[in-house]
């Protein structure tokens, strides 16, 4: 019932058509799908496909497309919600692998990420596409080193909001697109949960739990090597929770 | 710094790491009976380095930029639960205060082993957080507006500090064991929380309570609470002789307050020992077992006893069969530390019996090894961080 979220694996080096279709097709097929459950999770499922539909219909795919996309339920309203997203400033606060955003307009801003060993990739972004408290879609545009277009989704419910954010992205080859790579991992849907669940953290206690920076004894060799393999691991050190988030937040 | 390599070392101080931080002075601070399952090695996701404890008590130093003042300021005392709870994701709003969503920044490692993960711990695994433990003289307390609870300054620490998990965690036990008057309960287990989850059965209600253990000197201290004991090394089968106490209809609930390292006898028993070593079974769930066999039909099994991980030979069909309630989890720390505290204050209780052992944290790796092997009669040990060693 996945078929429009594709893994990285198997878009690779599909032609630009069937990334586009597939997209198009899976999407409403989700959507289609999640209307006819009548619950919480049908919901969720068919604005996850129509969101991905919708990138399917819009946004022009490269050579290889990859998606990325994750959904959490947050204790707050859709205003509140919409409100912080709205503002691309604030995502690099949750997620980790964004350097920082930059607003250049109303509608555009310069978004930077952070590749391996402090090398960095620059996009410009325009939004698409934009309802008050429900959605937000953006895509790059020309000037940019990738390819990357996103979109946000939120659904209210009696438990909190339902945000429900996709992201694709058709790197380039050569260096860049290695870089790409690396930060994505080997799940970029396993990515995408992680900011999601950063972001949670974040809207609802006004910070991100962390333990970076504590005491503790000698370690071992063993476990700093371990910790290469973590895949929740910042590509550089002391990404994570750049600057307390200074809004009070009314909720509890 | 490995399995049973415990070591006292000097580091930095804690710092504040996030605005709604705290810093704590520790001046009590105790071994649990579950930080042996770590000194044992058998909880996974433990690293050389890491500093454990999660039950300790003392003097507010540094609080952070997010807390409010009349939530908690420097100089207050405080008891400091084992959990972590943020206070306003969807769990800790229904007071499911060990669940908490958002204190586990390691989530994703409980979340492959679990489904989902409960809340962050002090000093216990990476798998639970990572966070640095209390077995020190500072700790780091995240979320400090939510957690600790502000005590007064005329009770000494040794009736205090087990406001930090074992008194809750043993009346959680009995709370879980839906008690109603009149009711038999029979507890696996006469450590520290069993012991105070006889004190707290009888305190819910029950009429008779059964404590199950083979250490002497642990059954006469639940004797002293008024808890028939059965020393089961002494008798050829618990589940039997439950059914001669209460005229075969058996325990109204049945407490595991023993968890995943159980001793016992017989064939399953020896099974689970040569598994666990093997790690190919997480836990040796002997108690449990009996629990569930011996609880008379409708009746209600709780388990305040750690579990880690996959357990085998559980009897289902009976569980099943007979209609049975399981009710478990980590402490809701906050739902029981203040009424707990009033107890206290009125003096209906002094949690204080517990202790056997007092020593300054230096010695702490030998205290270990005392409560690990119930070596002097060893229950309960308090630790000081600020005591010199006695010449």
């Amino acid at each position: 019932m996945n078929q429009g979220i594709c893994s990285t694996s198997a878009c690779q080096g599909r032609a630009a058509a069937v990334g586009r279709w597939s997209a198009l097709i899976g999407g409403g097929t989700l959507a289609i799908f999640g209307l006819t459950r009548r619950s919480k999770s049908g919901v969720a499922l068919a604005a996850a496909g129509g969101a991905l539909a919708y990138l399917g219909a819009t946004v022009a795919l490269g050579a290889r497309q990859f998606f990325a996309t994750s959904t959490v339920l947050l204790n707050c309203s859709p205003e509140e919600i919409y409100r912080f997203w709205h503002n691309f400033e604030n995502l690099p606060l949750f997620m980790r692998h964004l350097e920082s955003v930059t607003q250049t307009g109303p509608r555009s801003s310069r978004w930077v990420a952070l590749g391996p060993a402090g090398a960095r990739i620059r996009w410009n972004a325009e939004i698409l596409l934009e309802r008050e408290n429900e959605l937000i879609a953006w895509r790059s545009v020309e000037g940019s080193e990738i390819g990357i277009d996103g979109s946000v989704e939120f659904l209210q419910s009696n438990r909190g909001t339902l945000v429900t954010a996709i992201v694709s992205y058709s790197p380039p080859g050569g260096a860049v697109g290695k870089m790409v790579a690396r930060i994505f991992g080997k799940d970029p849907n396993f990515m995408m949960r992680q900011d999601l669940r950063r972001l949670k953290a974040l809207i609802e206690t006004g910070e991100i739990p962390t333990t970076e920076g504590q005491s503790h004894g000698p370690r071992s060799a063993v476990a700093a090597a371990a910790k290469l393999f973590d895949p929740d691991r910042p590509l550089r050190r002391g990404l994570t929770n750049r600057g307390p988030f200074g809004q009070k937040r009314g909720i509890a | 710094m490995g399995t049973e390599k415990m070591t006292v070392e000097s580091v930095p101080d804690p710092a504040i790491l996030n605005p709604r931080d705290a810093i704590v002075r520790i001046t009590s601070t105790c071994i649990c009976g579950s930080d042996l399952h770590l000194y044992n090695g058998l909880v996974p996701t433990m690293e050389q380095g890491d500093i454990i404890g999660h039950e300790f008590m003392g003097e507010v130093v540094e609080v952070g930029a997010g807390i409010r003042s009349d939530k908690l300021k420097v100089g207050d005392r405080v008891v400091v639960p084992f959990t972590i709870a943020c206070g306003r994701c969807f769990f800790c709003q229904r007071e499911l205060w060990s669940c908490c969503d958002n204190s586990n920044p390691n989530y994703w490692i409980a979340e492959a082993l679990m489904g989902y993960s409960p809340s962050g711990l002090f000093g216990y695994t990476h798998m639970m957080g990572g966070y640095a433990g209390g077995q020190a003289q500072f700790a780091r307390v995240p979320f400090a507006d939510v957690g600790p609870l502000k005590v007064p300054l005329g009770i000494p620490d040794d009736k205090l500090v087990f406001l930090s998990d074992i008194f809750p965690t043993g009346y959680f036990g009995a709370v879980n064991c839906q008690i109603e008057a009149g009711d038999t309960v029979a507890i696996w287990g006469c450590g520290p929380v069993g012991q105070f989850a006889i004190r707290s059965a009888f305190m819910l209600g029950a009429e008779r309570v059964i404590a199950i253990d083979r250490l002497p000197y642990r059954l006469r201290m639940a004797e002293q609470a008024g808890a028939e004991i059965i020393n089961y090394e002494e008798v050829d089968d618990v589940v039997q002789l439950l059914k001669d106490m209460t005229g075969n209809i058996g325990p109204d609930s049945c407490m595991d307050a023993v968890g995943m390292e159980a001793h016992g006898h017989g064939f399953l028993y020896l099974m689970d020992k040569a598994k666990q070593a093997a790690r190919i079974e997480s836990d040796r769930p002997v108690a449990l077992r009996e629990c569930i066999q011996a609880c008379r039909k409708g009746g209600t099994v709780s388990v305040p006893g750690v579990y880690s991980g996959f357990d085998d030979a559980l009897p289902m069909g009976a569980f099943m069969n007979k209609g049975l309630t399981m009710k478990s989890g980590q402490t809701h720390m906050m739902r029981y530390m203040r009424p707990l505290l009033e107890r206290i204050e009125r003096g209906e209780i002094d949690p204080s019996f517990v202790i056997s052992h007092r020593a300054p944290l230096s010695e702490a790796p030998e205290m270990y090894r005392v409560f690990r092997d119930k070596q002097q009669d060893c229950t309960k040990v308090v630790l000081d961080p600020w005591a010199q060693i006695a010449a």
